[in-house]
Formats: structure tokens, C-alpha cells, sequence
């Protein structure tokens, strides 16, 4: 089974790089683009288990090591 | 008196700090290689600087599982003298051995220039035989050292004198100008609770002789020298 996880800057936590890239979109000639937060979007393949195990492994993978949530916040969906 | 220096794969400032120690203080220096898991013997521990794992998911969050972090933990709490200097830094952040973490410098900047550091604190191993206020050229040399920690979390390290040296102009006054990568307060070092676990962004293994520009650094390691020398096991 699959499971897709987005790890994001925390509310808060400056993002040079989401300023710099939102700068670059408006020197493009695009306006509207008023806030761009970069963050991390990681693919996973799980064995096969019932979901709230899936979702418990998942939730301690993020906690101890894919997110730091001093400067991170975390969410994942499981595929099917 | 033995002294550790951590290698872990990425590892690249081991060799400048195994020649402060062994070379510029005098004292028994030995490359530790990550996979061990026991510190035994050694009197204090040095995570130097480097990229360990290539900076992969984030600076620090992968040697953070090594087997010697286990050991470099329980020489902590034992109160044995731990220095993390730049991705050393950024290790014991991940660790959770010291609060806060790093983000990119809000210049979106590589960093390696000289900088001006002001000692706040004289309570740890390695500013004890340095008095407060007083100022110190030291290089930094990094894209992710603007440190970070939440308003309650800042105000927790201020109120304990967990700050060990903050960026500051030559006359010693802490200004925005003098803020190289937009860190917190302008922290450039801290400390743990009790004071024996120290990181920092600036390179003090770089600058012990005066032939490297400045030889500020070299305080540092003569103050863990006096440390341990005091506080013999």
C-alpha cells in the first residue's frame, strides 16, 4: 500500500526560500501569487496492514524522524 | 585527558579539531567513528562540522540515529563536557539534546566570513576561562544556521543562561546588521540546562593559531582543558 506524507513549515517559521520564489512568480508577470511556503511531499510504500496500524507507523515515522516539529508540521493520506 | 572527535560519514571539520586539540592545547585527541556505541575513558566529546549524510531530509536529522549519539547522550547526563560546532550543532538540535532547531539563513546565502561573538555566559566547559562580554573573532561558515525556537522556548534558554554567545559588532553591541543569518536573538551559541552540552554555528577549531586570522578560538579548548582538568573523573 502507498501513503503520501507532507511535511510543511510551521505557521510562524520564516521561508526565505517561499519569499524568494514568490518574488520570482511575481517578476514573471504573475500576480495574484500573494504567498508561496515551500515543504517536502515524500511517496512511501508500505507492506500490506490494516490502516489504523498503517497510520500509527506513519505517525511515529514523522515524529521521530521525517518532520521536526519544532519547525514542522506533518500530515499523511493512505492510498485506497 | 582523552578527548573524542566524532566522524561521521560527511563529517569534515574532524581533522581541524583533532589539531586544536592535539596540536594547539596539547591534550590526547581521538577520531571516534560513528558506529561505535561507548565513549568510555574519554573526558570530553567534540561533534565537529561537515555535511553528515549529505544534509539529507534535514541538517543533522540522520546522524542524530548513529550508535555513538546513544553514548554521546549518556556522557551528557553523566555531565561530561559536549561540544557540537556547526553540523555539529545542528546534530545535537535534532539529538533533542539542546532546544530549538535550524532553518536557511534568510539571506538564502552560503555564509563563510569572520564574525564577532559576544560571551554571555562563563557557566559552561568551554567559556569558563572566558570572561562575559567578552568578544571573540570566529568564522562561520554555513547556509543553515539561523537558529530558531519558539517565543516561550526563547524566553525559557534567556531565563536559565542557556545563551552562550550572540552576534555582535566589533564594539560588542547586538544589532540586526550584525545578525549574519537572521537567527533568534541573535543566538549564535547555546547551552544545555546544566551548562555541559555547547553548540554553535561559528568555527572555533578554525581559528587557534594566529597564523588562521584569528586565534580566538583556541580559548575555547583551553577552557574544556581547564574543565576537565577541575573536574578530573
Amino acid at each position: 500500500m502507498k501513503a503520501r506524507i507532507y511535511v510543511t513549515l510551521r505557521k510562524g517559521v520564516l521561508d526565505p526560500q517561499g519569499k524568494a520564489i514568490q518574488r520570482s512568480l511575481s517578476h514573471l508577470g504573475m500576480e495574484g501569487v500573494d504567498e508561496v511556503r515551500v515543504g517536502k511531499f515524500m511517496e512511501v510504500t508500505l507492506a500490506e496492514m490494516a490502516r489504523p496500524e498503517a497510520e500509527k507507523l506513519l505517525e511515529e515515522a514523522c515524529r521521530r524522524l521525517l518532520a521536526n516539529t519544532v519547525i514542522e508540521d506533518f500530515s499523511f493520506e493512505i492510498e485506497g | 585527558m582523552k578527548i573524542a572527535v566524532l566522524v561521521f560519514p560527511g563529517s569534515n571539520c574532524d581533522h581541524d579539531a583533532y589539531h586544536a586539540l592535539k596540536h594547539v592545547v596539547s591534550v590526547d585527541a581521538q577520531f571516534v567513528w560513528h558506529k561505535e556505541d561507548s565513549l568510555e575513558g574519554f573526558d570530553g566529546v567534540v561533534i565537529p562540522g561537515g555535511f553528515t549524510y549529505g544534509d539529507y531530509l534535514r541538517t543533522g536529522a540522520l546522524a542524530k540515529l548513529s550508535p555513538v549519539m546513544g553514548a554521546v547522550r549518556r556522557f551528557a547526563d553523566g555531565g561530561g563536557p559536549v561540544i557540537g560546532i556547526c553540523n555539529g550543532f545542528q546534530i545535537l538540535l535534532e539529538a533533542g539534546l539542546l532546544p530549538g532547531a535550524m532553518i536557511v539563513n534568510e539571506s538564502l546565502k552560503f555564509i563563510c566570513d569572520y564574525v564577532t561573538l559576544r560571551t554571555e555566559t562563563s557557566r559552561t566547559p568551554f567559556t569558563r576561562t572566558i570572561p562575559e562580554g567578552t568578544r571573540l573573532r570566529i568564522p562561520v561558515a554555513h547556509y543553515q544556521g539561523n537558529y530558531f525556537a519558539d517565543a516561550e522556548t526563547v524566553k525559557r534558554i534567556e531565563g536559565n543562561g542557556q545563551v552562550v554567545f550572540r552576534y555582535c559588532d566589533v564594539a560588542g553591541n547586538v544589532t540586526s546588521e550584525a545578525n549574519p543569518n537572521g537567527s533568534v536573538s541573535s543566538i549564535a551559541g547555546i547551552c544545555s540546562e546544566k551548562g555541559n552540552v555547547v553548540g554553535m554555528m561559528p568555527h572555533p577549531e578554525r581559528c587557534t593559531e594566529p597564523e588562521m586570522g584569528s586565534a580566538d578560538g583556541r580559548l575555547l579548548f583551553e577552557s574544556m582543558v581547564s574543565w576537565i582538568k577541575e573536574n578530573a573523573r
